[in-house]
C-alpha cells in the first residue's frame, strides 16, 4: 500500500501544526465557531448530539496492521474503546474530547494518517473497490490512481471553499463495487480494442435530499489528462454551482440544471486550457504511483492444499457457509479474500472495539501480508488468504465474533449512525437495524433469499444509501414523532437505481414486520433463482404495496 | 462623495510582508470617489477614463472571458472580493487572472479575508492580501507559511510533487 515519503509526511505534520493553532485561537477567543466551524469540519471534526465527532480518512478504504492498532489505541486513549467504520470507507470516533483532538491528529500522523477533509465542502476521501488488485473481473487497478487523486485533492488551494462536499469514487473492474454512478464524480477504468487505458468520468451522482444518478460526461479519457480533467469539472463546479442555498449546492443540481451537454461543454472549454499543462501524467508518474501497490511475495499454494480446502468445505457445513458467503475469489489461484463481518446484533453495524481492531491487526499480520480494507458495506477485508489458513483464520475470527457467515445477506445491513449519535437524525437507525437483524437470523431462510441489500438512513441526509438499498429504510419525522418510510428496487452497483416509495410510513415497532410483507412477496413471486431485485423489476411496486398496505 | 464611505484595509500583507497601504476601496456602485488611489466597482472602472490611479474590484460572481482579461491587463491592481469566507469562487478567479491571462499586476483580495485563507490565497496568485479588520497580523504572518510542501503546481509553482520527485529521483 501508499508509504509516506518525506514530503507526505511533512505536510501532515504542518496540518497538524496548524491545527493546533487554529484549535488554541479558537480557545483564546480569536477564532469565533461560524470561522472555526469551516476549519475544524476539514479536519473531521463534527460536534454532535452528545460529543464531538471526529472522521479519520481511510485512503480508499487500505489500512495497515500498524495503522489499526493505532486507531485502537486512540479509540482507548481518547474515547470509549471503539470506532465506527463507515460507508465512506472512513472510521469515526464518537467520543473524543474537543481540546484532544489536535493530539489525536498528531497520534494519526505518526502512522501516516490524517483527518484531512473527510468534511466540510471540499473534495473528500476518495473511495475505491474494496477488492482493488486482487479481483478477477479487473481491469485495472484503482488505487494507484486513487493516490494521485488523494494527492490532487489534498490542501487543493483553489477548491477548499466549494459549493457542497464533493465525493470521487473510481472502480477499475468489469463490476462495480464502488458505487460510481452515485457519486460527484465517478470514474471507471477500461480498456479500449487497442488495450490502452481509458477512463470513463460521469458526473452528477449523489444521495442525500435529492438522489441522482451521474451523468456520461466523458466515454474515453485518455489517462494521462485524469487530473486536468478533474481540475476542469471542479473549476466549472466552482463557479457555477449554486451557494444561494445549501440543499441546491451539489454538483448534481448543476448539472441537471445546465443539462449534461452544457455542463460538458463547460468543462471542455476550461479542459481546452488546462489540458497538457502541468500535472498531465506521464507513463513514469503513474508507473511511480504503480510501485506502491506491488503485489505481495504470495507464496506458491500447493494442489493439495487447494485439495484439502475443497474436501473440508465438502464435509463442514458451517466452514461450507462461511466460504460461500464470506469469502471471494482472487486473481491469484490458491488465494482468497475473507470478508470479516462487522454486523452482530450486540453492535451498531460497522461498530469495532479497540480490543477486535488489535486482534484483527494480528489476524492480517497472520494471514494476509499486514494489510486490511474497508468496505463500503461497513465491513473489513483480508485480500490475500491461502486457501490452506482459511479453516484457522475461520476458527479464529468465529471467536472474535466477526465470521458471521451473512456477508451480502439481508443481515449484512448498512446503517448510519442516526438518533442514538447524529444531531441531524430524524429517528434512530441503529436498533431497527438490531431489530431486523433479530428477527431474520435464520439463516436457511437468509440464504433462501439470496443476495438483498438492505439499507438504513436516520435522515434524508442518506449517510447510509437508503436510496440505493434494494430495500431502503429511511427515518423521518411527523410532528417530533419517529416514522419510517420504506423503499424497494434501489441498487447501487451496475445498473443503478433509486428505490421507489411504498407508501406512508410506519411505527418503529411495525418496520420488522413490514419487512417480512416484502420479503413474502419476493418469495411468492420469485422465477427460479431470480435475485429480489429483478422480481422487484419485473413485477413492479404493485405487488408490494397491496401487501403491506392489505 | 466622503471619505467616511470608503474603506482602508487596516492591514495589508504585500508579498508575504506587512505595508502601508496607499488605496482606498469604495463599495458604491453609482459613483467615483474624489479619493486616489482607489479601488473601484468594476463597471464603474470600465466606464471611466484610463487612471492609473484608479483599479477595479470584482465580485466574487465575475466571469472572466478573453476580453474582459483584456480590459483588466491595463489595470494597476486587480481586486477580488470575498464576501464570505466560505465563497471560494475568488481563488478560481485569481488564478484565471494570473495563469491564463497572465496578469501581472498586483492581485489583491478584500472582503471576508482571514487568517487561515491566506495561505492558499497566495497559493492561487494573490500577492496582496487586504486583511478583515479585526484579524491579527502576527496569526497572519503565521499561516502564511503554514505548509512547506504542497502536492499540487499553483502560481507559485508550476510543478506538481509527483513531477518534482520524478525530477529528483532521475537526479534534476
Ligand atoms: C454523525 C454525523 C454525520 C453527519 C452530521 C452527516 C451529515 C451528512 C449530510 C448533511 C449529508 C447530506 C449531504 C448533501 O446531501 O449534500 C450526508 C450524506 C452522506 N453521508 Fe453523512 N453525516 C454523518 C455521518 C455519516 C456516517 C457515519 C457515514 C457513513 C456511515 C456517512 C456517510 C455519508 C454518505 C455516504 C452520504 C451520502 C452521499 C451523498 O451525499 O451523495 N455520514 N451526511
Ligand atoms: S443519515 Fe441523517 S441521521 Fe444518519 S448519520 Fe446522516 S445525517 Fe445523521
Amino acid at each position: 500500500m501508499y508509504r509516506y515519503d518525506t514530503y507526505d509526511q511533512t505536510l501532515v505534520d504542518e496540518r497538524v501544526a496548524q491545527f493546533r493553532d487554529q484549535m488554541a485561537r479558537h480557545l483564546a477567543g480569536r477564532l469565533p465557531e461560524e470561522e472555526f466551524r469551516p476549519l475544524r469540519l476539514q479536519n473531521g471534526l463534527y460536534i454532535q448530539k452528545h460529543a464531538p465527532m471526529l472522521r479519520i480518512a481511510i485512503p480508499y478504504g487500505m489500512l495497515s496492521s500498524t495503522q489499526l492498532r493505532a486507531l485502537g489505541e486512540i479509540t482507548r486513549r481518547y474515547d470509549r474503546g471503539y470506532g465506527h467504520f463507515t460507508t465512506r470507507q472512513n472510521l469515526q470516533l464518537n467520543w473524543p474530547a474537543l481540546e484532544d483532538v489536535p493530539e489525536i491528529l498528531a497520534d494519526l500522523a505518526k502512522v501516516q494518517m490524517h483527518a484531512i477533509q473527510t468534511s466540510g465542502n471540499c473534495i473528500r476521501n476518495t473511495t475505491s473497490d474494496q477488492f482493488a488488485g486482487i479481483a478477477k473481473d479487473e481491469v485495472e487497478d484503482p488505487r494507484p490512481w486513487c493516490e494521485l487523486i488523494r494527492q490532487w485533492s489534498t490542501l487543493h488551494p483553489e477548491f477548499a471553499f466549494l459549493p457542497r462536499k464533493f465525493k470521487i469514487a473510481v472502480s477499475g473492474a468489469a463490476e462495480d463495487r464502488a458505487a460510481i454512478q452515485v457519486h460527484d464524480i465517478g470514474l471507471r477504468l477500461w480498456h479500449d480494442s487497442d488495450g490502452s487505458l481509458k477512463v470513463k468520468v460521469l458526473a452528477g451522482g449523489g444521495l442525500g435530499r435529492t438522489p441522482m444518478i451521474g451523468d456520461v460526461v466523458r466515454e474515453d479519457l485518455p489517462w494521462q489528462h485524469l487530473l486536468t480533467y478533474l481540475e476542469a469539472c471542479v473549476r466549472v463546479y466552482n463557479q457555477f454551482g449554486r451557494r444561494d442555498n445549501k440543499f441546491k449546492a451539489r454538483i448534481k443540481i448543476l448539472v441537471k440544471a445546465l443539462g449534461i451537454e452544457e455542463f460538458r461543454r463547460r468543462v471542455d472549454a476550461e479542459w481546452a486550457h488546462l489540458k497538457d499543462g502541468p500535472q498531465t501524467l506521464t507513463q513514469e508518474a503513474v508507473d511511480a504511483a504503480r510501485e506502491h501497490f506491488v503485489e505481495p511475495e504470495r507464496g506458491d499454494v500447493s494442489e493439495q492444499a487447494t485439495a484439502a480446502f475443497e474436501a473440508l468445505r465438502a464435509e463442514n457445513r458451517a466452514f461450507a457457509r462461511f466460504v460461500t458467503n464470506n469469502v471471494t475469489d482472487h486473481k491469484v489461484p490458491g488465494y482468497k479474500a475473507v470478508t470479516l463481518s462487522l454486523k452482530r446484533r450486540e453492535h451498531a453495524p460497522g461498530d469495532v472495539t479497540a480490543d477486535q481492531m488489535d486482534a484483527v491487526a494480528d489476524l492480517a499480520e497472520r494471514y494476509s501480508f499486514g494489510e486490511l480494507r474497508v468496505t463500503h458495506e461497513q465491513n473489513l477485508v483480508l485480500s490475500d488468504v491461502p486457501v490452506d489458513q482459511l479453516e484457522a483464520l475461520w476458527q479464529e475470527l468465529e471467536s472474535l465474533g466477526m465470521a458471521n457467515p451473512t456477508v451480502g445477506t439481508l443481515n449484512d445491513i448498512i446503517c448510519c449512525p442516526g438518533g442514538d449519535y447524529c444531531g441531524l437524525a430524524n429517528a434512530v437507525s441503529i436498533p431497527i437495524a438490531q431489530a431486523l437483524q433479530e428477527r431474520f437470523e435464520d439463516l436457511d431462510f437468509l440464504y433462501d433469499l439470496g443476495p438483498i441489500d438492505l439499507n438504513i438512513s436516520g435522515c434524508m441526509n442518506a449517510c447510509g444509501h437508503h436510496h440505493v438499498g434494494h430495500i431502503g429504510i429511511l427515518g423521518v419525522d411527523k410532528k417530533g414523532e419517529e416514522y419510517y418510510q420504506i423503499s424497494v428496487g434501489g441498487n447501487a452497483t451496475d445498473d443503478a437505481s433509486l428505490g421507489k416509495i411504498l407508501g406512508p410510513s410506519f411505527y418503529r415497532e411495525d418496520v420488522p414486520g413490514v419487512i417480512d410483507k416484502v420479503l413474502k412477496v419476493y418469495v411468492e413471486q420469485r422465477h427460479d433463482d431470480e435475485r429480489f431485485l429483478d422480481t422487484y423489476r419485473r413485477i413492479g411496486l404493485k405487488p408490494f404495496k397491496e401487501r403491506v398496505y392489505a | 462623495m466622503p471619505d467616511t464611505q470608503l474603506e482602508h484595509a487596516q492591514t495589508l500583507i504585500k508579498l508575504g510582508q506587512p505595508e502601508q497601504d496607499e488605496w482606498a476601496l469604495s463599495r458604491i456602485d453609482d459613483k467615483l470617489p474624489e479619493r486616489r488611489p482607489v479601488i473601484v466597482p468594476l463597471a464603474l472602472w470600465q466606464a471611466s477614463d484610463a487612471d492609473p490611479q484608479l483599479a477595479p474590484w470584482l465580485p466574487s460572481d465575475t466571469v472572466i472571458d478573453d476580453e474582459l482579461a483584456a480590459t483588466l491587463a491595463k489595470a494597476p491592481l486587480v481586486a477580488i472580493d470575498f464576501p464570505a469566507f466560505t465563497d471560494g469562487r475568488g481563488y478560481s478567479l485569481a488564478r484565471l487572472l494570473r495563469e491564463r491571462y497572465g496578469y501581472q499586476g498586483e492581485v489583491r483580495a478584500i472582503g471576508d479575508v482571514l487568517v487561515d485563507q491566506l495561505f492558499y490565497m497566495s497559493r492561487c496568485g494573490f500577492d496582496a492580501l487586504a486583511l478583515r479588520e479585526d484579524q491579527h497580523l502576527d496569526d497572519a504572518l503565521r499561516a502564511l507559511g503554514a505548509f512547506s510542501v504542497s502536492y499540487q503546481p499553483g502560481v507559485d509553482s508550476q510543478e506538481a510533487l509527483f513531477e518534482r520527485r520524478l525530477r529528483e529521483a532521475n537526479g534534476g
